[in-house]
């Protein structure tokens, strides 16, 4: 600022240079005017780059995911024959779950289509449903055995191919020979279609079902369970220790060099980068004690110590905006330090120590690298029982279907973190909707 | 008798211990509580604590030493030319033991002795179990008896629970200096195992990385572990990061500090945070579906050749993913240089813009390096955008639509697969995260020197 106010100063009182100084004056207003608008135009724009970005993110995947939460389905009419089936008399429980349920469901899927013997035509024709079709007629017959005879309509799941494509997301114009669903295939869908036999419902399987490769029948059942476990290891080891180790380091540390050591230890360990967590939850928790690989409970212990600096760093801001005339008006009637904290500090400070908390479980939610490390990347098919059983991760899981290499995960993968989304939404939510409510100003 | 019984137990009987140590506390004074010294619950307290501490802590001890106890005992029963078979063929005989004890499916013929140390583990295991359950519920009991014996109104229960309850917090407090010290031990240790493998002066300074990962195991497959072309590959991508990240990141701080309105703001500055929120995974994979084929088709279009995963992917993506993390650090800064300083540039004939980039951004510069060097540690430490989107060749080049490879995907990719724990292969990654963790650290630690150091003080 120095030279230009030297500048203006050092004009002179000769007229003609005072006009020039003019002349010379608004064209350089003009630059500097120019500069100024320039300089708020580049400020908007970062700020459109990063909204858009953040629009164009969330666009593309609600159009990519939409779809996947319904499912192409085709109705056929199942002939429930009982010698297709392969039983006999009246069927016990455990022959009717042996029975040839694919054989009675391939031979009325020829008989809809009206597909001969021939061999290349028939595997066409079963391509059109799911490996998994036969089980839903099965879980039927089971939970009604007296339909063995009879003929059901029935809705059943479409192949992840057929269902692709009926969706738009393969073009019908691309060469035959480059697509998954042939001619044929296409001219009895749209016969199928034209009888009102295909439909698309609603795709219970996506929220219940396991891992499979079949794209149709993979579900984030597992995944979801075992974030969920995850959140309760997170949530009982994490909060209380956070809590307390908040506690000391706040109102009964003594100002001394360990305590100094434990408080830059904290702030930086809410800076190492995470995957370091999962090294560590390697080498000690998997190595030295024995764990088991792939177990939410080790999971659950990595992301609680992830979690750990969050909590404790959000505690001692809640218990810091306690004012001291409560703890004094309590000491003053003869409470000890321990009963002032128990009975008044910590319950003054629960909804700032319940939004920190939150907070950091959304963001252990959303970790992926850690996981990895402890052997969540894991093909399971059945629900884990207890936190101890192999489960995945709902971002593992989209790890995993992202590197899938079917056409049909890119939709499944998109509405999984449409879930993930939507379940860090709520979280975050509940933080600010606490903090809100419950927020007070001494 | 299973762990979780012994647990149950034990908990019952300090429960036990709670209800009956506060009904004496009160019996002993006919119900005055007032003739106590401290409130009937801390009496309670008492009893329940030195009931359960003791068991608890030996139930502890007990499961830490029963694995390895019972493990030398197993060894011990084995036949001699067993024993004295070398260390990988013993090792695997003693899964078999393990895996046979625990009722797991075995591979291949077991022989007889095998048979019986597995049934003689299973015997073993159930014994120490019914001791450790005998003793634990014992002393449990002694606990609690002896405490009860000892309540009486003089007795100072109240003081006696808060120093128990004081430990706890420190202990809790410790927790947290824990976890930094398992991290550097656990990496450094393995690492140092690593470096008994692999001289370091070939794994800092070699510039291939090539490990060799169909041939682990066999003695033939040397490897090689150059750390530098994963360094720069974290680098390069880190560096694109920022290109995009620091100029978007610092100007919208600017616009949204200095010329938006309050509504502007209170709604643009959380939409921004947003995009800090979203899992990484994500990102990783609206690069690799999204993004990168864009850029492939663009540099298709103008002759340039952009592999799908490239370091201009992931750095973009990446750069956007730390934005808020530069713009809110730096907002607070801009925020805290004093209006005074403003209005001084403003009386002097100062644009705002001039009283901006001459004033306000001098002025509050050293908080937004401090900034941009913490944004920068969090780009090196990032995984799961380069998983997906950089790629695993590992090179040195300067082409940013090359893809490369970086620090962080290379441990994910060396502990992935089923490898067994003492090759080079795997503990390589111990080796990467080290350096990692000891990077990372060292620039926190250098952006909070140089805001402290260089920090304006006003007023």
């Amino acid at each position: 600022m120095t030279d230009i106010a030297a500048d203006s100063f050092s004009i002179t009182s000769s007229d003609a240079r005072a006009r020039n100084a003019r002349a010379l004056d608004s064209s350089r207003l003009r630059a500097r005017y120019g500069a100024e608008k320039r300089f708020r135009v580049y400020g908007a724009a970062a700020i459109v780059f990063g909204l858009v970005f953040l629009a164009w993110l969330f666009g593309s995947l609600v159009i990519q995911g939409t779809g996947a939460f319904r499912q192409t389905q085709i109705r056929v009419a199942v002939e429930l024959d009982a010698g297709e089936l392969g039983l006999s008399g009246t069927p016990d429980r455990e022959a009717l779950e042996k029975a040839e349920y694919q054989a009675a469901l391939r031979a009325s899927l020829r008989k809809t289509l009206g597909v001969g013997s021939d061999r290349g035509e028939r595997r066409d024709a079963y391509a059109l449903l799911s490996n998994g079709a036969d089980l839903e007629i099965r879980s039927r017959v089971l939970a009604d055995p007296s339909l063995v005879g009879k003929t059901i309509n029935l809705w059943l799941t479409a192949g992840a191919d057929v269902d692709t494509m009926l969706k738009g997301n393969i073009s019908r114009d691309v060469p035959e020979n480059k697509r998954r669903v042939n001619n044929r295939q296409i001219a009895w869908l749209d016969k199928l279609a034209a009888d009102g036999r295909v439909g698309r419902h609603f795709n219970a399987n996506l929220f219940t079902k396991g891992a499979s490769s079949d794209a149709e029948l993979a579900g984030m059942g597992v995944a979801i369970v075992g974030s969920l476990y995850m959140m309760v290891v997170v949530l009982l080891v994490a909060l209380p220790i956070g809590v307390a180790a908040a506690v000391y380091l706040e109102e009964f540390a003594p100002r001394n060099r360990w305590t100094d050591v434990i408080e830059v230890n904290i702030n930086n360990l809410a800076a190492v980068p995470s995957i370091v967590f999962g090294l560590l939850g390697l080498a000690i928790f998997l190595n030295v004690f024995g764990m088991p690989r792939s177990a939410p409970v080790v999971g659950g212990l990595v992301l609680a110590l992830m979690t750990l600096p969050v909590v404790i760093i959000a505690t001692r801001a809640a218990i810091k905006a306690v004012p001291p005339s409560i703890r004094e008006a309590a000491l003053g009637v003869g409470a000890s330090r321990m009963q002032v904290i128990t009975h008044h500090v910590l319950p003054l400070a629960m909804p700032g120590i319940l939004t920190g908390t939150i907070i950091g479980m959304a963001r252990a939610l959303g970790e992926t690298a850690p996981l990895l490390l402890v052997g969540m990347v894991a093909f399971v098919v059945s629900q884990p029982a207890t936190p101890f059983d192999p489960a995945t991760a709902l971002p593992v899981q989209i790890y995993m279907w992202a590197g899938a290499s079917e056409r049909a995960f890119v939709e499944r993968t998109s509405a999984a973190i449409l879930i993930l989304l939507a379940f860090l939404i709520t979280m975050n939510a509940t933080a600010v909707i606490l903090r809100r409510k419950f927020e007070r100003r001494w | 008798m299973s762990l979780s019984m012994t647990l149950t137990v034990i908990v019952a009987l300090a429960l036990a211990g709670f209800f009956a140590g506060r009904a004496r506390a009160l019996m002993v004074v006919q119900g005055r509580a007032q003739e106590l010294h401290s409130r009937p619950q801390y009496y309670g307290w008492v009893v329940a604590l030195t009931a359960a501490l003791p068991a608890l802590a030996l139930l502890a001890l007990w499961s830490v030493g029963h694995d390895s106890v019972i493990d030398g005992m197993v060894r011990g029963g084995l036949p001699a030319d067993v024993r004295a078979l070398p260390t990988d063929k013993l090792g695997l005989i003693l899964t078999t033991i393990d895996n046979l004890a625990h009722g797991r499916a075995v591979a291949g013929e077991v022989p007889d002795y095998a048979r019986a140390a597995a049934a003689r583990s299973t015997s073993l295991v159930a014994t120490s179990r019914w001791i450790a359950f005998a003793l634990c519920v014992a002393l449990a009991i002694g606990g609690f008896l002896v405490a009860y014996r000892t309540v009486a109104p003089p007795m100072r229960a109240r003081n006696t629970v808060e120093r128990v309850m004081l430990s706890a917090l420190m202990a809790c407090s410790a927790i947290a200096v824990l976890t930094t010290v398992g991290i550097v031990f656990s990496m450094l240790f393995e690492t140092l195992h690593f470096f008994s493998l692999v001289s370091p002066l070939d794994f800092f300074f070699g510039t291939v990385w090539d490990p060799r990962f169909a041939a682990a195991g066999s003695n033939d497959s040397a490897g090689q572990f150059g750390l530098l072309p994963l360094l720069w590959g974290t680098i390069f991508i880190s560096l694109i990061a920022m290109l995009v990240a620091v100029p978007v990141g610092l100007m919208s701080a600017i616009y949204l500090s200095e010329y938006a309105s309050r509504a502007v703001r209170a709604w643009v500055k959380p939409l921004l945070e947003i995009l800090a929120g979203i899992p990484t995974v994500v990102y990783g994979f609206f690069a690799v579906t999204t993004l990168g084929p864009l850029f492939r088709d663009i540099g298709g279009g103008l002759g340039l050749d952009i592999s799908a995963t490239s370091a201009l992917t992931a750095g973009v993506v990446m750069g956007v993913m730390i934005i808020p993390f530069v713009s809110s650090l730096s907002d607070d800064i801009i925020n805290a240089v004093p209006q005074s300083l403003r209005d001084g540039s403003y009386a002097l004939g100062a644009t705002h813009s001039e009283t901006i980039r001459r004033v306000v951004f001098p002025a509050a510069l050293p908080g937004i390096v401090g900034s941009v060097l913490l944004a920068t540690s969090r780009a090196i430490g990032e995984t799961m955008i380069v998983v997906m989107a950089a790629g695993i060749a590992a090179k040195l080049t300067v082409n940013p639509f090359d893809s490369v490879t970086t620090v962080t995907v290379k441990i994910v990719s060396q502990l992935t697969g089923d490898l067994e724990f003492n090759s080079p292969q795997t503990l390589v990654a111990f080796a990467l995260g080290l350096t990692l963790f000891v990077v990372t650290l060292g620039l926190n630690v250098y952006a909070l020197y140089i805001v402290r150091k260089y920090r304006e003080q006003y007023d």
